[in-house]
């Protein structure tokens, strides 16, 4: 459904994505995870030209986005910022319509299609349709960022570390539901993250990225049982030295 | 006054019409040049520099500068068009500065949002940008509004009508009631249209249908006045084909008053006046024929106009050459000399002339550097003045521009010591000022004339004849009496006039 051969991406003097090659199958998620600086946000962005890559090609379900008008391959592909992005002046329901509209969509059909859209990221359509986007909790204007990606049914999702402001509590129970969202959909999703526990329950496949690079692609359990190096180790062992501490903590007893 | 009041409506629609036109203008262009700038930031320098310059220009100094620019384009060069363009250029900035600012103002991640949901450029800035930034381009706007209204009040010297013949008549014939009506009308105007863009840029923030809906009707309900003038002149133009001009001060607003009366009374045509232009803007406006006649000084034609200096002929040779040059140079013709002259003398309160005994000119020298001079908008940047320095060796303690009507009050209230003032003006013998002796003879002679255009000698010997019978009709007492009834006894000009043409004609 994407796929990436050989894309660079130049800021200046710094590479910023190095010769990055990835397949992401139908219906799969795909998750990106690196620290910051590491590529990740940039090569998720040059999948809908957000960023023009300085070298190499896209292909999205088997056409180079290059020869596509952006506005036009936006519109087909979901996409969900790091910072929201939610239109301030715009009402909740008028900014999951925003892209329905600029298809063209009529009137009545957007109405149907918002409030089936705050159904499915569980919020109370009466109560936020008409709200504007700063009286939203952080979870809720998270769905609504959400909906509004999903709102003129693209095969494709990008998120670019969706949840990564939210508090864990917030964060568990929206994971949960784009999970069931994505199954129910069949979507096509590339995640943006830097937290491993995230990537491991919601990506189907994990790119480990580093300085631009591609260090390693693979399951899960691929990458726990054969890392490439000590980045994609770590990325296993951070997590558990965690969970570690919290036990032995509680278990000698700790106030 | 109630004459005045009566036309007060007119003025103010005029006024109104005028600032909207302009604010209009300014908006629509102001506008697109702000996007183009915030997208393009090499642009945004030079854009903003050059509505900066134009800011800093003074009001009046725009606006009349406006004049010889439209004449060289040979478009009409007196009247609104100036005005509109002057004040035009005068509101862009405000209004580019905060579209910028604005459109800078508006979250990156919004922007970024709008391209990743599938919006073009072009929707982006409809839809996302312009919206969010509109609070701030509609503060540019309201600072221009305002800005606009107040400095429309100096559209009157170019030749436009609005509230600032309040304001300059009311200064010329010490009426400050008139002042403050002007004054008091284009605050009223500015506040009004203040509030109801405040009332528009709430509504449009809060979506408060009703309230958005309410001030754009109030907004355009003031277009609606403000474009009826403008509908009735043009209606009316055919009507009044003669157009007489008058300098700012009441005696070149009397005299045009005496031309149109004595036109209308000859030919029965229908004249209009032109009150208020700047000294320059209406030989100007005579010369490209935006008005028909007006009345001038030989010295002013000879030095000002022509550009002429020494050696200087007498004043029959330099009125006949006067006469002759401008006919030839300039297309303009000299119909008649009034009778009067009107020269530029220094007079100073009688008690300090006799303590320092100073009769003439020639015994200033001495006295000048503990004097204070007080003198109107012209006098200091003449070449008469420069002559009149040199000739007599004076150098005085300060100069000081006034209003004429404040610098018989300076001289009265003993804040300046003395005044160059005109010889024909009724408060020199009003406020006891001796005018002293000019014994060198340095002033060349002011004879008033009567000027009129090509078109009117061509096409209406009929009206150059009417105002030939004035000449020789007004001798300087005759001129005196008439300038001390609107400056002392608060007539009005064309009451004045009326005084004066109900006079029976020498045979």
């Amino acid at each position: 459904m994407i796929r990436l051969i050989d894309v660079t991406r130049r800021f200046g003097d710094r590479l910023a994505v190095d010769r990055v090659s990835l397949d992401v199958a139908e219906g799969e998620s795909l998750v990106l995870i690196g620290g910051s600086g590491s590529g990740k946000t940039t090569t998720c962005k040059m999948i809908n030209r957000l960023v023009e890559p300085s070298a190499g090609r896209v292909l999205v379900d088997g056409q180079d986005v290059a020869h596509q008008s952006g506005p036009r391959l936006r519109r087909r592909i979901g996409y969900v910022f790091q910072r929201l992005g939610l239109f301030p002046h715009m009402t909740v329901a008028e900014n999951i319509g925003v892209t329905p509209r600029l298809l063209g969509w009529d009137a009545d059909r957007v109405r149907v299609r918002v409030r089936e859209l705050l159904e499915l990221v569980e919020l109370d359509a009466d109560a936020v349709a008409e709200r504007r986007p700063d009286s939203l909790s952080g979870g809720q204007a998270q769905r609504v960022a959400v909906a509004r990606a999903l709102a003129a049914a693209p095969p494709v999702l990008l998120m670019d570390e969706p949840f990564g402001a939210l508090d864990p509590l917030t964060r568990e129970r929206l994971q949960g539901s784009f999970e069931r969202i994505r199954r129910e959909l069949r979507l096509t999703v590339v995640f943006v993250t830097h937290d491993m526990i995230e990537a491991m329950r919601l990506g189907d496949r994990i790119a480990v990225m580093s300085d631009g690079r591609l260090v390693q692609v693979g399951t899960a359990r691929q990458l726990y049982e054969a890392p490439v190096d000590a980045t994609v180790r770590e990325l296993f062992a951070a997590p558990r030295r965690q969970a570690r501490l919290i036990e032995s903590r509680l278990e000698r007893g700790a106030p | 006054m109630t004459e005045l009041l009566a036309r007060l409506p007119e003025t103010t629609a005029a006024h109104l019409g005028l600032s909207l036109a302009a604010l209009t203008l300014g908006v629509a262009v102001a506008v697109p040049l702000g996007v183009m700038a915030a997208r393009q930031p090499r642009l945004a320098g030079p854009l903003v520099g050059v509505a900066s310059v134009l800011q800093t220009i003074p009001g009046l100094a725009l606006l009349a500068f406006m004049v010889p620019v439209l004449a060289a384009l040979g478009l009409t060069s007196i009247g609104v068009l100036p005005a509109l363009l002057g004040l035009f250029l005068y509101s862009l900035l405000p209004v580019l500065r905060n579209t910028i600012t604005g459109l800078a103002g508006v979250d990156p991640a919004v922007r970024e949002a709008a391209l990743g949901v599938g919006m073009t450029p072009r929707e982006s800035l409809v839809q996302a940008e312009l919206p969010l930034a509109l609070p701030v381009i509609l503060a540019g706007i309201r600072i221009s509004a305002t800005w606009t209204v107040g400095t429309a009040t100096l559209a009157t010297p170019v030749g436009a009508p609005s509230l600032g013949s309040y304001i300059f008549g009311g200064l010329q014939t010490r009426n400050y009631a008139a002042v403050l009506v002007g004054c008091a009308a284009s605050a009223v105007l500015a506040l009004m249209i203040d509030g109801l863009l405040r009332a528009l840029a709430l509504g449009l923030e809060r979506r408060r249908r009703r309230v958005t809906t309410a001030s754009l009707a109030g907004l355009l309900g003031l277009g609606a006045i403000g474009a009826s003038p403008a509908v009735c002149t043009l209606g009316t133009r055919d009507e009044a084909p003669i157009v007489i001009g008058a300098k700012t001060f009441s005696e070149s607003q009397i005299l045009a008053q005496v031309l149109a009366g004595r036109i209308t009374e000859q030919t029965g045509d229908a004249v209009r006046t032109v009150d208020s232009l700047g000294s320059t803007v209406v030989f100007d406006a005579l010369e490209h024929g935006q008005i028909d006649a007006y009345v001038d000084y030989s010295g002013t034609l000879w030095t000002t106009v022509l550009g002429r200096g020494e050696p200087r002929p007498g004043r029959t040779e330099l009125l006949d050459e006067v006469g002759r040059a401008l006919a030839e140079e300039r297309g303009v013709h000299v119909v008649a000399a009034l009778g009067f002259e009107n020269t530029w003398v220094l007079a100073m309160p009688r008690a300090q002339a006799e303590r320092l005994s100073v009769r003439r000119l020639g015994d200033l020298a001495p006295h000048a550097p503990r004097l204070r001079m007080g003198g109107d908008y012209e006098i200091f940047q003449r070449a008469e003045w420069a002559a009149l320095v040199t000739a007599y060796d004076l150098r005085f303690a300060e100069q000081r521009t006034l209003d004429p009507s404040l610098m018989y009050e300076a001289v009265r209230s003993g804040q300046v010591d003395l005044v160059a003032g005109l010889s024909t003006d009724g408060r020199l013998a009003a406020l006891d000022l001796v005018v002293l002796e000019d014994d060198r003879a340095v002033m060349p002679p002011y004879d008033a004339v009567i000027l009129a255009s090509e078109r009117l000698r061509r096409e209406r010997p009929d009206v150059i004849a009417a105002m030939r019978r004035l000449a020789g009709t007004i001798d300087d007492a005759t001129m005196r009496e008439l300038n001390r009834r609107v400056t002392e006894a608060g007539e009005s000009p064309a009451a004045a006039a009326a005084w004066f043409l109900g006079r029976p004609l020498p045979p």
